[in-house]
């Protein structure tokens, strides 16, 4: 096969995408550590981490940009790289939201809980399988699996609904409860927000397969 | 599909025993730029040449089929040859201007052809020269020898030198493989400016070329048409698997 440059600069982008997966996923998984034992000392380390992060999303945009500059990818190629591009913006945008998590913590101020975590864990677990999902997926090109993954945001979107309705009757009863009760919205929130990009990164899957854009 | 300008239907063409093109159909847009591409040998230039009969000059050269332009089939036995020429004008992969004036490059076919009247020609050369942007540059040199120009300056002139015949296509095989990389943008600029009043048809290996400068793209592979698209199509979501592998560099 010609090219073989150009694939090994491919699968290089692969390697360093699923890199960066797997600091996301990290980041959520410790910003609800964090949450759950209202650690603030480790909130700020998933705060500060998100520059290796966003740095990460960098290097791989520029890459991105020099295989354009200089390999002219056309057709499936081109989808692939643009793909990449997209890819990188909404993991970035998912470590911004765990960011946000964590940065609830830090606000939480060392104060206990409003009641036990259940439902917060689940969702953060349901949005990381999604995420490690839909990686495994773009890396072997996989269009029935993003299709399901995307079936999967009902789960987390039924669970944010869950978890809203529940904190609301804390609310009603007792007003004293308000500030960490939204604090917990807040945090469910920033989760339906990583599953929503999981969509995208799955919308995007499709798109570079086959050339059709969902959605609109 | 707006107008088209040619169009051919179940075309085959044979040099000898070897089948070069096979059941080629295809409509070509009217002042547009369609590219053809395909590996060598593929028998895009076969195709091209085709549109003005210049196959018929290679011995034992066949066609069967259909070959539509202005409404009528080339290929019957009517059809008016010269006729044919003046509407369909060539370019070649090197610019082979005459070892004329830059003057009389232009002018020759009308004198041929019988086109015009001599006391037109100065504004006819003026006119094609505006039209390839080469009139400001050889305004005074209009008497010196078109050998004497640069390879970009040669390669307007023979593009320059079809206008007059006032032919309705243009057909480009290769016409910027000798040229560099800024004279080959030139001349893609110029083929913008020209496809507002000609089809233009244009052979080429650059397959950046093809996506730049066409309008429409069709990938020929063994005498077959694999393909024919929008250019934009082809180039980002190409429908059969075999353009793809080509146009991304896997094959060829």
């Amino acid at each position: 096969m010609a090219r073989e440059h150009f694939q090994n600069l491919l699968r290089g982008l692969e390697q360093d995408l699923v890199g960066m997966g797997e600091m996301v996923i990290a980041a959520i998984d410790r910003s609800i550590s964090a949450l759950k034992n209202v650690d603030k000392v480790e909130a700020e380390r998933v705060i500060a981490a998100d520059a290796l992060i966003n740095r990460r999303r960098w290097d791989i945009e520029n890459q991105c940009i020099q295989l354009f500059a200089t390999q002219q990818p056309v057709a499936g190629d081109l989808r692939e790289i643009v793909s990449f591009m997209d890819l990188i913006t909404n993991l970035e945008r998912m470590a911004d939201h765990a960011k946000g998590i964590a940065t609830i913590v830090v606000r939480h101020d060392q104060k206990p809980l409003l009641k036990p975590l259940i439902d917060i864990p689940r969702m953060a677990d349901k949005s990381c399988e999604m995420i490690q999902k839909s990686l495994t997926a773009f890396i072997t090109q996989d269009v029935a699996a993003a299709r399901a993954i995307i079936e999967m945001d009902n789960e987390v979107d039924a669970l944010y609904e869950q978890i809203f309705r529940e904190l609301l009757t804390y609310m009603m009863e007792d007003p004293k409860t308000i500030t960490r009760a939204v604090f917990l919205i807040w945090v469910s929130h920033n989760l339906e927000r990583i599953a929503d990009r999981v969509t995208n990164i799955c919308e995007r899957i499709i798109f570079m397969v086959t050339g059709e854009i969902l959605g609109n | 599909m707006s107008e088209i300008s040619i169009e051919t239907r179940a075309l085959n063409l044979f040099y000898g025993d070897f089948q070069a093109l096979t059941g080629i159909d295809l409509q070509i847009p009217a002042r547009q730029v369609t590219a053809l591409i395909g590996p060598s040998g593929c028998g895009k230039s076969t195709l091209l040449r085709v549109f003005n009969r210049m196959n018929d000059l290679i011995d034992g050269v066949r066609v069967s089929g259909q070959v539509i332009i202005g409404g009528q089939d080339i290929f019957a036995p009517a059809a008016d040859l010269l006729r044919l020429r003046e509407k369909v004008g060539m370019v070649f992969q090197r610019p082979n201007p005459f070892p004329l004036s830059v003057y009389e490059n232009i002018v020759f076919g009308l004198a041929v052809h019988c086109l015009a009247r001599r006391q037109e020609y100065g504004g006819i050369v003026e006119q094609a020269l505006r039209s390839v942007l080469l009139w400001d540059d050889l305004k005074d040199r209009l008497h010196h020898s078109a050998l004497k120009l640069s390879l970009e300056q040669q390669q307007r002139l023979c593009i320059a030198r079809v206008l007059p015949l006032k032919p309705q296509i243009l057909l480009m095989d290769e016409p910027c493989s000798a040229l560099d990389p800024i004279a080959t943008l030139h001349i893609e600029d110029l083929m913008q400016r020209l496809k507002k009043e000609y089809t233009i048809v244009i052979v080429t290996h650059n397959m950046q070329q093809a996506a730049r400068a066409s309008d429409r793209t069709g990938f020929l592979y063994l005498g077959k048409l694999i393909e024919f698209d929008e250019t934009a199509k082809i180039f980002t979501k190409p429908a059969q698997a075999m353009t793809e592998n080509y146009i991304s560099g896997r094959f060829g």
